[in-house]
C-alpha cells in the first residue's frame, strides 16, 4: 500500500506517542474526580478535535419551549425493510451476518417508543460507500451499510446487518478504528439527541483508539460495547448482539401540554 | 431508577451517504408563502470552513405551535414537521428553507434550536438561532440576558436578501455560545 499519510511538515505521531497521550490523560482524569462519562470535546490524541472543540465552556440553560419536545417520526418515514441491511441489493453481502438489537430507554428506564434509529457502517472489509473513504479494501456491491427503523412500543430496535471490519485512518501512523456501527438516536426531548458508535466485544483496538478513549471513565466507555447474546443468535442464519441505549434527560411527563 | 447515559461519539467523516436525504433541509419548500432561508457557514478554530459538519434544526411553526407530525424523511410539501438537517458542502456552507418560528410562550423571543455534529467534534453541540427584528423581545430573553453581552450576538442571525445568516464558530474568535441543558 502506498503512503496514505497526509503531507505535513512534521512526521505523523506513532501509535506509541498517541497511546502515551491517552494514558496520561486517563491518569489525570482518574485523580481529578471528573466523571468522564461523556467524551472530552478537547481531546488532543484525536487530532481532528484540536480546532473543533469550543474553549469557552458550555452555557447552562434551563430547557424550555422547543427544547422540551422532539420531532416525531412514523410509518411514513421508514420502510420496515430498511432495518435489514442485507437485503438492499440483488445478492448476499459478504461477511458475518449479525442481528443487532436492544432497547432505547430514558434515564428513568422508560422505553423511548416509536422513535427513529438510524445506523451506518463500513462493510466486512472495513470500507464505507463514501467517496472520501480511500481505504483500498473491496467495495461490496451487495452492501451499502445504511439502515433505519422505528423503536416498537417497548423501545426495542433491531437491525440485521453484516459485522463491519476495522479500518485505517490518518490520525497517526498505523491508526486503526475498532469495528463499530454509527448510531443516531432521538428521544422525547431535543436534549436527548445522540449520535454515537456501537462497538463489538473484545476488540483489541479499544486501548489504541483515541475516539473510544476520549470517554475517560472506563465504565462509561464500556457502555458503548454490545454484548454477544446467544439468545439473539439465530440458528444457521446470524450471530446476535445486544446493545441497550440510555438517552439522558427527558423528564417531561407525557401529560404536560404543548407550551403554545 | 436512574440509568447512566450512553456516551456520545463523533459523527465521523463518513455520514454523507447515510444521514442526508432528499429535501432534508426544506422544512417548507423555498417557494412556499412565508418561506425564509436560514443559512451560514461552520468554521473551526483557525477560521477555516468545516466541510464535514451536519446541522439540524428544530423549531415551532409561525403560530408558535410545536409540531408533532411525522413526515420529515418523506416530505409531502405541505406538512410542517419543524425538523430538518443539512450537511455542510465543500465550502462549509449549509442552508435551510423554513419559516420564522413564533414564540411558544408569551414574552419569549422565538428561536430555532440548532444541533451541530462534525468530524473532529466528539459529541453534539446545542445552540440557538434567534431571529433579529424585535429588539425588545431579544433584550428580555432570559437566556440572552444570562450571557456576557459581548457573546450574545453569536446567537442572533443577521438578515440578508432571502432570510437570515447564522454562522457557527466552533472555537476561537467569535466562538458561538453552546448550551448545556440542566437536568430537569
Ligand atoms: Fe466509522
Amino acid at each position: 500500500m502506498t503512503d496514505t499519510v497526509a503531507s505535513s511538515d512534521a512526521a505523523p505521531p506513532t501509535q506509541a506517542q498517541i497511546t502515551a497521550e491517552i494514558s496520561a490523560i486517563g491518569r489525570e482524569g482518574a485523580g481529578s474526580g471528573e466523571p468522564g462519562q461523556q467524551p472530552r470535546l478537547d481531546y488532543p490524541p484525536y487530532r481532528s478535535s484540536l480546532l473543533r472543540h469550543p474553549t469557552q465552556g458550555l452555557h447552562q440553560v434551563d430547557p424550555e419551549g422547543i427544547d422540551l419536545w422532539a420531532p416525531v417520526f412514523g410509518d411514513r418515514d421508514v420502510d420496515p425493510l430498511e432495518a435489514d441491511l442485507t437485503v438492499q441489493h440483488r445478492g448476499e453481502p459478504i461477511g458475518e451476518r449479525a442481528v443487532v438489537t436492544g432497547r432505547v430507554l430514558d434515564g428513568d428506564g422508560r422505553p423511548v417508543r416509536h422513535q427513529l434509529v438510524e445506523i451506518w457502517q463500513a462493510n466486512a472489509g472495513g470500507r464505507y460507500i463514501h467517496q472520501r473513504d480511500q481505504h483500498p479494501a473491496a467495495i461490496d456491491p451487495n452492501f451499502t451499510g445504511v439502515g433505519r427503523c422505528l423503536t416498537d412500543a417497548d423501545g426495542w430496535y433491531s437491525f440485521t446487518t453484516i459485522k463491519p471490519g476495522p479500518y485505517p485512518w490518518r490520525n497517526h501512523r498505523n491508526a486503526w478504528r475498532p469495528a463499530h456501527i454509527h448510531f443516531s438516536l432521538f428521544g422525547r426531548e431535543l436534549t436527548q439527541r445522540l449520535i454515537t458508535q456501537m462497538y463489538f466485544p473484545g476488540d483489541p483496538l479499544f486501548e489504541l483508539d483515541p475516539i473510544y478513549q476520549a470517554i475517560t471513565d472506563p465504565a462509561a466507555r464500556d457502555r458503548l460495547v454490545a454484548r454477544y447474546d446467544h439468545d439473539v443468535t439465530q440458528p444457521e442464519w446470524a450471530t446476535g448482539y445486544r446493545w441497550d441505549i440510555v438517552l439522558a434527560g427527558g423528564h417531561r411527563t407525557p401529560t404536560e401540554g404543548n407550551g403554545a | 431508577m436512574t440509568l447512566p447515559p450512553t456516551p456520545g461519539q463523533t459523527i465521523g467523516p463518513f455520514f454523507g451517504f447515510a444521514l442526508p436525504y432528499a429535501r432534508d433541509s426544506a422544512l417548507v419548500p423555498p417557494t412556499a408563502p412565508g418561506a425564509i432561508r436560514l443559512h451560514g457557514h461552520v468554521y473551526d478554530g483557525a477560521g477555516d470552513p468545516v466541510p464535514d459538519a451536519l446541522v439540524e434544526l428544530w423549531q415551532a411553526g409561525q403560530d408558535g405551535v410545536v409540531p408533532q407530525e411525522p413526515g420529515s424523511l418523506h416530505r409531502d410539501g405541505y406538512t410542517f414537521t419543524g425538523w430538518g438537517r443539512a450537511a455542510t458542502d465543500r465550502a462549509g456552507h449549509y442552508g435551510f428553507s423554513t419559516v420564522a418560528p413564533g414564540a411558544t410562550r408569551d414574552g419569549e423571543a422565538p428561536y430555532l434550536a440548532v444541533t451541530v455534529f462534525a468530524r473532529g467534534l466528539l459529541d453534539r453541540l446545542f445552540t440557538r438561532a434567534y431571529l433579529p427584528g424585535d429588539d425588545g423581545a431579544l433584550a428580555a430573553d432570559p437566556l440572552l440576558a444570562s450571557m456576557p453581552p459581548e457573546r450574545r450576538h453569536t446567537l442572533v442571525a443577521r438578515p440578508d436578501n432571502h432570510g437570515f445568516v447564522f454562522d457557527v464558530r466552533l472555537q476561537g474568535e467569535g466562538e458561538t455560545v453552546f448550551l448545556h441543558h440542566e437536568r430537569h
